[in-house]
């Protein structure tokens, strides 16, 4: 098991964790950027300023005990839902790919892609806002055209590494799906 | 290759004996099923497993062996183990042992005929063996549709799920049991039942059956000739009340027939019917309790005639104000005054009919209010249709100003054309040039200027009434969203998503466990349930109204044109 830092896209720091369980069994997991202090508490007292400055206009005092609710609501909200901690990805040879997205609360979101169903593991380029970054992608079989690709699942789509981090992963990965290649010739 | 063996995690702890299961020898897989003990008599078990497989169709097999050994290896046991195999002929034999209290178990592999001699890999997968029976496993949307290419190349673990799901037979033998077989699986501890559930079911035949002549009685009447008659037939097909009692009368027969469900989801809508129903009529119940307590009943019939007397007098108000100048337009006169007066007598004539009902009202309502009971939707459909009886003024005023104005759009059009010498060729459907006589032309041009004249005047009457009109739809269309929601929402398997989560798969998700070198790769299989958004988009129940097709542009080129509006449409009506 081994941790090393990257770079995220924007710049954050981020690590690649990689664990081999078996020979055909490897665990890659990100860890996205943490949520900053500065950011919240900054966030924070600009609504409950705005409130204040609501509330000496208005003299009703609802609106400092909205602003409150609202607030951590807001956060709760932003933990639950929309913050990702870590994204892993643990590729189980001849079983599948499994995706998962572990958010700030705890929650965990996986999604997993049986082997028959994936055609390749590629590095994609992107236009994301003003920048071209580079994505790794899972490409899914389509059941009729043996050559034609149904879906595209992009991985790490909140962390966003750069490509020396991609290129890690990539290879780890396309070594366990190299051997699907050569095991049907046997047994 | 790798050699997976899905293995239930309630035989972890089974004496050793052997395992009997189905081997998958596209994907390489072994789904472990059970556990037989020691003492066996081999010829019984083989008779066994052909009876289980004639009745599951699903081909059971023995696997392999299973050592449990207490205290330290058992070298006999494992040369009486590795006998069996020649026994029981399988390829690949497997083989699991389990020292003490460990949790690394070793697995090995008899190959017989194989040519190639190397070690494979093994990867050991535990399951809840109970949850797995009782999933459903969802295919992705979009995948569902195509099913055909499915068929060839079926995916892995539905395999799995399949091959769980229809060995129930299986684990209904237990460990009470007097026989020659004994096994361990989810149910070998004694068959799990339900006291409620049985009692419901025997039940529900009789109670189905008293349903259905009640629903057949009820059908009778409506079907019968009395009700068809052409007054009659206009009013049931106009009133919302009747095709929301009629959707619900469809859904009992859904419920009290005596059909078993084929498959999954026929069993859910069954149930989800069943529990909107039971919810919809208790929120009825609550309803009318409500109302029938300190005479609330008493006081809205007493505000509804004040009510429809101040919307009354509002119009006439209003319409005093078109005939004057509204908002400093300046209106012709004479028709102004015609088209005001006119108005003011249907308000008048209205006004008259409400205070000839003023004192049955109460009781109408009374009885009415009881109607309540069906259901919220039934009482919601009611004030619905209570609302279009109280604004009918709004929507002939708003039919005779669309009409109006519409015939004048078009006289005004076609006169258009005459000014320009052109004419609208019926038989060729298209604009072709004419040459009119002095006379015609005369009086077109004087027609047209006198229609383009009072345009104004019309245009404001059929604004102000289509805004009217435009202002009731809009309530009523609320209210059918709301009786639309509480007709579609899948209530039983939100609940079922909520409490029981197993039951909707979505897919499944692997946890790594610990593992040591040497042995071979554990995983532990759960269940991915199904998202809240996908479980209302699949079980949805179908209702009868359908929304408005037309779009935006459409519904402003009709208002433009004057062509009456008919927003809410129900499926089966005639297209106007």
């Amino acid at each position: 098991m081994e941790e090393r830092p990257y770079r995220s896209a924007s710049g954050a720091p981020i690590a690649l964790r990689r664990r081999q369980h078996s020979a055909s069994c490897r665990e890659l997991s990100v860890r996205c950027p943490r949520l900053q202090l500065r950011s919240l508490s900054a966030v924070t007292s600009a609504v409950w300023l705005a409130a204040y400055g609501l509330f000496v206009l208005s003299q009703n005092s609802m609106v400092l005990s909205a602003a409150i609710f609202v607030t951590l609501i807001g956060l709760i909200i932003y933990l639950h839902f929309v913050k990702i901690d870590q994204e892993s990805l643990l590729v189980i040879g001849s079983l599948g790919i499994q995706v998962t997205s572990s958010y700030a609360s705890g929650k965990e979101s996986t999604t997993f892609i049986e082997m028959s169903q994936v055609k390749d593991v590629v590095i994609n380029e992107a236009i994301h806002m003003q920048k071209v970054i580079y994505y790794l992608c899972i490409l899914l079989q389509d059941p009729g055209d043996p050559q034609g690709v149904s879906e595209v699942v992009p991985l790490f789509q909140s962390s966003k590494p750069r490509l020396d981090c991609l290129v890690e992963v990539y290879k780890s990965c396309q070594e366990i799906l190299e051997q699907r290649k050569t095991a049907p010739q046997s047994g | 290759m790798v050699l997976k063996v899905f293995f239930p995690s309630c035989c972890s702890t089974a004496e050793s004996g052997i395992l009997i299961g189905r081997w998958i020898s596209e994907q390489n897989s072994a789904v472990v099923l059970a556990v037989i003990h020691f003492p066996f008599i081999p010829v019984q078990v083989k008779q066994y497993l052909s009876e289980v497989q004639q009745v599951t169709k699903v081909s059971i097999s023995v696997l392999g062996s299973w050592n449990n050994s207490k205290q330290e290896k058992e070298e006999s046991l494992g040369e009486f183990l590795e006998d069996l195999g020649t026994i029981f002929s399988h390829e690949p034999w497997i083989q699991i042992s389990k020292e003490g209290a460990s949790k690394f178990w070793s697995c090995s592999t008899l190959q017989k005929h194989s040519n190639n001699p190397k070690e494979e890999e093994i990867i050991l997968v535990y399951y809840d063996q109970r949850k797995v029976m009782l999933s459903h496993l969802h295919p992705p949307l979009d995948t569902a549709a195509s099913t055909a290419h499915r068929a060839d190349n079926a995916s892995e673990l539905s395999a799995v799920f399949d091959t769980v799901a229809r060995s129930k037979v299986l684990f209904m033998t237990d460990r009470y049991d007097d026989g020659p077989i004994k096994l361990t699986h989810w149910q070998s501890d004694g068959v799990e039942a339900s006291i409620i559930v049985e009692l419901m079911k025997q039940a529900s035949v009789p109670a189905c059956m008293l349903l259905t002549f009640l629903l057949s009685l009820i059908s009778g009447v409506c079907r019968s000739r009395v009700l068809k008659f052409w007054p009659l037939s206009f009013l049931w097909s106009k009133l919302s009340t009747c095709e929301q009692l009629r959707h619900r009368l469809q859904h009992l027969q859904v419920i009290s027939s005596n059909k078993k469900a084929q498959n999954q989801t026929q069993l859910m809508r069954k149930a989800n019917i069943f529990v909107s129903l039971l919810i919809d009529v208790a929120l009825g119940m609550l309803l009318m309790s409500w109302l029938y307590r300190k005479n609330r009943i008493g006081h809205l019939a007493d505000t509804l005639i004040p009510v429809a007397d101040h919307v009354a007098e509002e119009l006439q108000d209003l319409l005093q104000w078109l005939m004057g100048a509204p908002a400093g337009l300046k209106m012709n006169r004479a028709l102004d005054q015609v088209l005001g007066r006119f108005f003011l007598y249907h308000i008048h004539l209205w006004i008259s009919y409400i205070h000839l009902m003023s004192p049955f009202i109460e009781m109408i309502l009374w009885y009415v209010g009881l109607s309540a009971c069906l259901g919220l939707t039934v009482a919601l459909c009611i004030l619905s249709d209570i609302i279009a009886l109280l604004t009918f003024h709004i929507y002939c005023f708003y039919v005779y100003g669309a009409r109006l104005y519409c015939l004048k759009i078009y006289g005004l059009s076609s006169l258009w054309r005459l000014f320009r010498g052109k004419k609208w060729n019926v038989l060729r459907q298209r604009v072709d040039s004419c040459s009119y006589d002095l006379d015609q032309l005369f009086i077109g041009t004087l027609l047209f200027t006198i229609l383009l004249f009072l345009l104004p005047t019309t245009a404001l009457y059929y604004l102000v009434f289509t805004l009217l009109r435009l202002l009731v739809v809009i309530v009523q269309g609320l209210i059918h969203l709301l009786v639309d929601l509480i007709d579609s929402l899948p209530l039983y398997s939100i609940i079922l998503r909520l409490c029981r989560s197993y039951r909707l798969a979505a897919g499944v998700k692997f946890r790594v466990l610990e593992q040591q070198d040497g042995k071979p790769l554990r995983l532990l299989m759960e269940i991915n349930p199904l998202s809240y958004g996908s479980v209302v988009h699949t079980y949805r129940l179908p209702t009868y109204s359908c929304y408005p097709k037309d779009s935006w542009t459409s519904l402003c080129k009709k208002l433009f044109l004057g062509e009456l509006i008919y927003p809410w449409k129900h499926k089966g009506e005639k297209q106007d």
